[in-house]
């Protein structure tokens, strides 16, 4: 089935400030295709569909929609153009109702005639099959209704491609089901659809195309029959480059009477994951992995206490507590480094100084604060040990490069003398010489008895570094890899198969 | 297996209606109450019509606010311009200088003035509509006293004549003790009130300018997503709310005579409790024009109820702040009850659906 291209992009490239985000990417979408984006973390979907909505302007390449050449310079312009975007935070006003926000900001007359619009837009709604009246208002409708009447505003505005990112991860199966059929009326209307979702089941369910994007780099298009799950995965999480020869991870000392250091039973939290159980040795190293959007991250927020926990049973050294709190969790000598390092890790305006010492004064409390003097000390004596590269102690974090930040906020962790630190992520959208420096840091650690849990959208890289592999699908643990020789294989085997008994 | 939360087509009463008839129930109840617990006084039908006579200033106050609080945003600078028009058209109208006309002329001039200029200011630039309009408030407020410090009473005949204009109902009154038939008055300001309401009410429901109001109140990003000018939108609530603050310094100069520097003192947060209290509220998106009006009228007969009590002064205010609470937290427990997530409250666990 060889169908009319209505837009090619080509060599579209994108770098930010020390990341290439997209190094001369093609991608191609045809009429009445539902064509699937894939990649992890920083692969690069969003800033393809960024470059494409005019959120972002392409260093190089070219778009052609329907044979012509264009620019967009704004997500308003693309939509005059035919490209609409429906995102996973939905881009509607609540309190107005279901009509108005398929038909606001588009008519230039001063007055609304309210039953011309209302009938329009019962017409449409009634055309698409969306189960919403239109003059209820939008924030009494769910949350799948909502998207879908944000895409039949995109349909009346005669989109010809339609962007949905992420649309399905805030949705029930029953939800999801009446956005496919909503989906495939469009695709049998001629409508292109770029669908961006990390659920592998849905891709295979509806997409015709896969594009597969892997560090800002194009991996290729498949025919969605033709690539098997484990390919996919493969293609998706690859290899990293570097040389990492001379590392070698080593088998936790645990003999046969030891306490774990954490040990968690039922744990479960308000971000949804499914209660499970975890342990730790001292000195060990293991990984929670599975794609984005498995659980991984869920899970060790719910460890550290990030979420509300809402059952379970914690023991550190054997010993029962209760954390409550991501302060608890520090007071028990835990530490996290969150995967949103922007968001939630640094705090920009703040000195490389003031961010190491951090944590350490939090858990001093502000009343008893670190002399000046003292901070100094800290702060050089990491900005050493990690080989930070910063003008000086007193430079902004913000002007640092990803990695260096990244630096800082596990100083900040060491500072305390956690005996067990959370590194979600650390190593994502920095360059590989840091990643490597990282890795080899969190060896180092588990030398000195310090237990970590270590997650990477980049499977090889977790292999290298974890004893023992937590793997997640679907917000639930599906099986554990252990031993000095657990390979890339045995774990996309684990993630690709390991939740087909519970879908 | 049927999933519980399948979404059926229905029609729900939208936020903003249920807020506006909680606001009207209240004020019923409240009316009700003060009928039957002080008839004397409230049974009498010039009574009603003299909360818009003797208060048709902030009606007019809280509807230019209303319109602010909608599009999100807060206005606190309109009792000072208030009263700033009150004693420049005094000055005006006093020195022979201008006709009522002009006096008019320059009362819409100075509201829109500030109007602008804070619009400008919180829109354009993107500065915090509080600090802006509190420098506004201090603005006005010093303003008002370099231009005059002592009351001037207008004395300007045709003014006087304004003035003291009533207008009668011939078949409305009531029979005083000798046996005299008198009917109901009310004054011009009053009509202005009116027109005012029903020319609002038509703006914010059904003009484009009004729906995008509140478009930019319930999420100004979105708004912008959906191809509004969300910064011009928010200048011209701006500027209309300074206008209305101008009219009613000139309403305000109608029912008093008189310039003064206390004049409008306070209106501001008048304004903002009879709107809060008539389910506009401060997050913006939510509430219908009506409202205000509403929530006004429940203020002004809560001080009436208080007088009426002969209660001591100091405990008026307390029992007003008192009731504001009651009225406010009810709205949020009715809100939370309908499980928005934008009005959620930690509900104690006896008044959990």
């Amino acid at each position: 089935m060889q169908s009319e291209i209505i837009l090619r992009m080509e060599g579209i490239s994108k770098s930010f400030p020390g990341v290439k985000a997209l190094q001369n990417v093609d991608f191609v979408l045809r009429k009445g295709e539902i064509h699937a984006l894939m990649g992890e973390n920083g692969a690069g979907k969003s800033t393809l569909i960024k470059v494409l909505t005019g959120v972002y302007e392409k260093d190089a390449g070219q778009i052609i929609l329907d044979g012509r050449n264009v620019v967009c310079r704004s997500p308003q312009e693309a939509l005059s153009m035919g490209i609409g975007t429906v995102f996973q935070e939905i881009a509607l006003c609540p309190n107005l109702t279901v009509a108005e926000n398929m038909f606001i900001g588009r008519s230039q007359n001063s007055f609304v005639r309210w039953k011309e619009m209302n009938a329009k837009a019962a017409q449409l709604l009634d055309s698409l099959g969306i189960p919403a009246s239109p003059t209820q208002e939008l924030s009494s409708c769910s949350i799948a209704v909502q998207q879908m009447v944000s895409i039949a505003r995109a349909i009346d505005m005669d989109c010809k491609i339609l962007i949905l990112d992420e649309p399905t991860s805030s949705l029930d199966e029953d939800e999801v089901k009446k956005l496919f059929a909503l989906m495939r009326e469009l695709k049998a209307r001629g409508v292109g659809i770029i669908f961006i979702t990390h659920f592998l089941d849905q891709v295979y369910e509806i997409s015709d195309t896969i594009t597969v994007l892997r560090n800002g780099e194009l991996i290729g298009e498949y025919q969605t029959a033709a690539l098997s799950q484990i390919e996919l995965i493969s293609k998706m999480m690859g290899k990293a480059l570097s040389d990492v020869s001379e590392m070698k991870k080593q088998e936790p000392q645990t003999s046969s009477d030891s306490v774990p250091v954490f040990e968690a039973t039922g744990l479960s939290s308000a971000a949804g994951v499914r209660p499970f159980d975890f342990r730790i040795e001292k000195g060990e190293v293991n990984g929670f992995a599975g794609l984005l959007g498995s659980g991984r991250s869920e899970s060790v927020r719910a460890i550290f206490a990030a979420d509300k926990v809402t059952s379970g049973e914690v023991k550190i050294n054997g010993k029962k507590v209760k954390l409550k709190t991501p302060l608890d969790a520090m007071k028990n000598g835990i530490g996290y480094l969150p995967e949103d390092r922007k968001h939630e890790g640094i705090v920009g305006e703040l000195s490389v100084r003031d961010n190491i010492i951090l944590a350490l004064q939090v858990m001093k409390g502000f009343f008893r604060p670190l002399s000046r003097k003292q901070a100094e000390e800290f702060a050089n004596e990491y900005i050493e040990k990690l080989g930070i590269k910063t003008p000086s102690i007193n430079t902004p974090i913000d002007s640092l490069s990803g990695g260096n930040q990244q630096k800082v906020v596990l100083a900040r962790w060491l500072l305390t003398h956690p005996m067990y630190l959370i590194l979600d992520e650390p190593t994502r959208g920095i360059d590989v010489g840091t990643k490597v420096e990282i890795q080899k840091l969190v060896l180092r650690l588990a030398e000195d008895g310090v237990s970590l849990t270590f997650i990477s959208s980049e499977i090889d890289e977790m292999i290298r570094v974890c004893s023992r592999l937590i793997v997640m699908k679907d917000r639930e643990i599906v099986g554990e890899l252990s031993g000095m020789n657990v390979t890339e294989q045995d774990a996309m085997h684990m993630i690709a198969q390991g939740g087909k008994g519970h879908v | 297996m049927e999933s519980p939360n399948t979404t059926k087509p229905k029609t729900r009463l939208s936020n903003s209606n249920l807020l506006f008839m909680i606001a009207g129930i209240i004020f019923v109840l409240m009316y009700g109450f003060a009928l039957i617990r002080y008839p004397g006084s409230f049974m009498q039908f010039q009574t009603f019509f003299d909360l818009f006579n003797l208060n048709a200033a902030l009606f007019i106050v809280t509807l230019g606010l209303c319109v602010v609080m909608i599009a999100g945003g807060i206005d606190i600078s309109v009792g000072a311009v208030c009263g700033l028009v009150t004693m420049a058209c005094a000055m005006l109208l006093q020195s022979g200088a201008a006709s009522i006309w002009g006096a008019l002329l320059l009362a819409l001039a100075i509201g829109t003035a500030f109007g602008v200029l804070h619009g400008f200011l919180i829109a354009y630039l993107e500065i915090q509509p509080f600090i802006i309009t509190l420098s506004g408030m201090f603005l006005a407020q010093g303003l008002l006293t370099t231009l005059h410090k002592d009351p001037i009473n207008v004395t300007m005949p045709a003014f006087v004549a304004l003035r003291n204009y009533t207008i009668e109902i011939p078949w409305l009154g009531t029979v005083n003790r000798l046996g005299y038939f008198i009917p109901c008055e009310i004054k011009p300001g009053v009509i202005v009130v009116v027109v005012l309401i029903i020319l609002y009410a038509i703006l914010m429901k059904w003009s484009r300018f009004g729906r995008n109001v509140y478009a930019i109140g319930g999420n100004s990003q979105s708004a912008r997503m959906l191809g509004i000018n969300v910064k011009r939108t928010r200048f011209f609530s701006y500027v209309i709310c300074g206008l209305t603050a101008g009219i009613s310094g000139f309403v305000y100069l109608m029912t008093t005579g008189a310039g003064n520097i206390g004049n409008g003192a306070l209106f501001e947060m008048k304004a903002i409790a009879s709107n809060v209290i008539g389910g506009i509220l401060l997050n913006g998106g939510v509430g219908n024009l009506l409202g205000a009006p509403i929530g006004t009228m429940t203020l002004l007969t809560i001080n009436e109820l208080i007088r009426a009590a002969g209660v001591q002064s100091n405990l008026q205010a307390i029992v007003s702040g008192l009731l504001l609470y009651l009225f406010i937290v009810l709205q949020s427990i009715v809100m939370s009850l309908r499980g928005e997530r934008k009005f959620r409250i930690v509900l104690p666990p006896w008044l959990k659906p």
